[in-house]
């Protein structure tokens, strides 16, 4: 049995509701893979009064019924699940490709993005693209991926005035995560590009496209190569 | 089975009821009624199971023409609505005759009016429930607000149609408080004694931006905590964040599940239906309560909602 998950772990209560379990304070694979972990074995095996769930970087918020549970209680099951992590079993790992067209209309930020960090577009395009990403949550708005994993040479600060509107589609980057907007929502990361795919859908089985754990690569397409996409997807 | 004609919408009028929970993992927020106790009790006072799905008004009411007639019963504030012209009081059945039109107007009390007919309104659920989630487009009817010429069809009831009213007693209950009861939030001590005093001991207007997602606040600036790095995390409802600049925002209904901002405080469960009354320029402050007082007032609040004196028949 595996009891270091459980003593690594920092329960905190949230609101009357909720409790936050934190692994760690830093971003960490190892952090992920116990949050991953414990979302897995808790979404196998319901605890009665659990209301929902919501993991990011390296904790997970469990929202229970306040009239069922007290934090103690809720903490003393969890506490039980985290000492089994070491026997959950995680999906296979899905590696998923998503086209993206760089620059012009579709990534309004790609010019600055250029100057901050003294490269071309095409070196931007080339290293965005370059590398697999890590899913480590999706969070903010329904289907949005944090990914993880951005190259050192493209880790920008986000806009200091987030717009009030970005395009559905979007591929933004902001810190070292990059991210698709799956609604036009407001948002304060640095768009670099589109996609054509559709992130988020209601009468998709799974609704997202992405999922947490999930390894993403970008590729990148043409003006005219979007254009077909759109439409043959839509 | 009737349907409901939507003559004017009002001003932001959706189709809600007590939310989906458990899609965290996906990044779905609950939604729901923003005064879920309202819907609650107007779903009552029509016989429909409690979380059946109504209209949920904001600030300026609509005018809906009932074909067919139904039961329905208006809760929450007082959008003076009248039927062909009658005036009708609200946390009561009402009978629409068919071919009768139902007209709202503005609030004269808090931000928002429900309307719940008796069958409830009939939409096609998404993950389970008829809420509307706005900034996605699902759920609800069509995913949007409503609009001028929608059709919403009323479900089904059984049996007769009761005559229920609120108590006296139940209403003076209802009485939404300016004064909301927080617990520490996660990131509470990061925040020095005199932020903390500046956040406890200052009045806090409601700004126009708020919505279904966050209720931002204008007031005392609260000094940045210097805690640490913030890494984003789960976020509750009621969570009260302080972005930079120090104007707290309390994250509401529709919230994003996941946030980077640091929580000073999180409002507590029983005081929720008061966030769904609050309007624009209203003024608010915030007072501590311990675990133990916030789960006392919510078990008090849902031994209410079910004792006998809450309704006559």
């Amino acid at each position: 049995m595996d009891t270091s998950a459980s003593e690594g772990a920092r329960f905190q209560p949230v609101s009357d509701q909720s409790v936050l379990i934190t692994f760690g304070t830093e971003i960490s694979l190892t952090a992920h893979q116990q949050v991953m972990k414990l979302l897995r074995l808790l979404q196998l095996e319901p605890v009665a009064g659990v209301r929902n769930l919501h993991p990011a970087y390296c904790s997970l918020l469990v929202k229970f019924d306040a009239l069922r549970l007290r934090h103690e209680e809720g903490e003393a099951i969890l506490r039980q699940y985290l000492a089994r992590l070491e026997d959950v079993k995680l999906p296979e790992l899905r590696h998923l490709e998503i086209p993206v067209c760089y620059g012009g209309e579709y990534g309004q930020d790609l010019d600055d993005v250029c100057v901050l960090h003294g490269k071309t577009a095409e070196q931007v395009v080339e290293l965005h693209a370059s590398v697999e990403y890590l899913v480590y949550f999706l969070g903010f708005v329904p289907g949005f991926a944090y990914m993880g994993g951005l190259p050192e040479g493209l880790v920008t600060p986000r806009l200091a005035t987030p717009r009030r509107r970005v395009p559905a589609g979007s591929v933004g980057i902001a810190g070292n995560q990059t991210g698709v907007y799956p609604f036009a929502t407001p948002g304060g990361w640095r768009v670099i590009g589109r996609t054509p795919v559709a992130m988020f859908r209601a009468d998709r089985e799974g609704l997202s496209l992405l999922s947490i754990g999930d390894r993403v690569r970008f590729a990148p397409i043409s003006a005219d190569r979007f254009a077909a996409l759109e439409k043959e997807w839509a | 089975m009737g349907v409901i004609q939507v003559q004017e919408p009002g001003l932001f009028t959706t189709v809600q009821d007590l939310g989906r929970e458990g899609f965290g993992p996906l990044g779905v927020s609950a939604s729901g009624a923003a005064d879920a106790i309202s819907l609650r009790l107007g779903n009552h006072l029509v016989g429909n199971a409690e979380g059946a799905a109504g209209l949920e008004m904001t600030l300026l009411g609509g005018t809906f023409l009932f074909p067919d007639g139904g039961i329905v019963a208006l809760t929450g504030s007082d959008f003076g609505a009248a039927v062909d012209g009658a005036q009708v009081a609200l946390w009561t059945s009402i009978e629409v005759k068919p071919g009768q039109t139902l007209r709202l107007g503005p609030t004269r009390s808090g931000a928002r009016c429900y309307l719940c007919v008796r069958g409830g309104i009939d939409v096609k659920l998404f993950l389970g429930s008829a809420s509307t989630h706005i900034l996605s487009g699902l759920g609800g009817h069509e995913g949007r607000s409503l609009r001028k010429g929608d059709r919403l069809k009323i479900g089904p009831a059984n049996g007769a149609a009761p005559e229920r009213r609120l108590s006296a007693n139940a209403l003076k209950h209802m009485l939404p408080r300016k004064i909301l009861r927080v617990t520490p939030g996660p990131q509470s001590d990061w925040f020095p004694e005199a932020a903390q005093r500046m956040f406890y001991e200052s009045r806090y207007r409601v700004a126009e931006e708020s919505n279904r997602m966050g209720i931002r606040l204008e007031g005392g600036a609260v000094p940045e905590g210097a805690g640490g790095k913030m890494i984003s995390e789960g976020v509750s409802l009621g969570a009260v964040q302080v972005p930079d600049g120090g104007q707290p925002i309390i994250l509401f209904v529709e919230q994003q599940t996941t946030g980077g901002y640091p929580k000073i405080a999180n409002v507590i469960s029983a005081d929720f239906h008061c966030l769904g009354q609050l309007r624009p320029r209203d003024e608010i402050r915030f007072e501590r309560v311990d675990w133990e007082t916030a789960r006392a007032l919510l078990r008090e609040q849902e031994e209410f909602l079910v004792s006998e004196e809450l309704i006559f028949e």
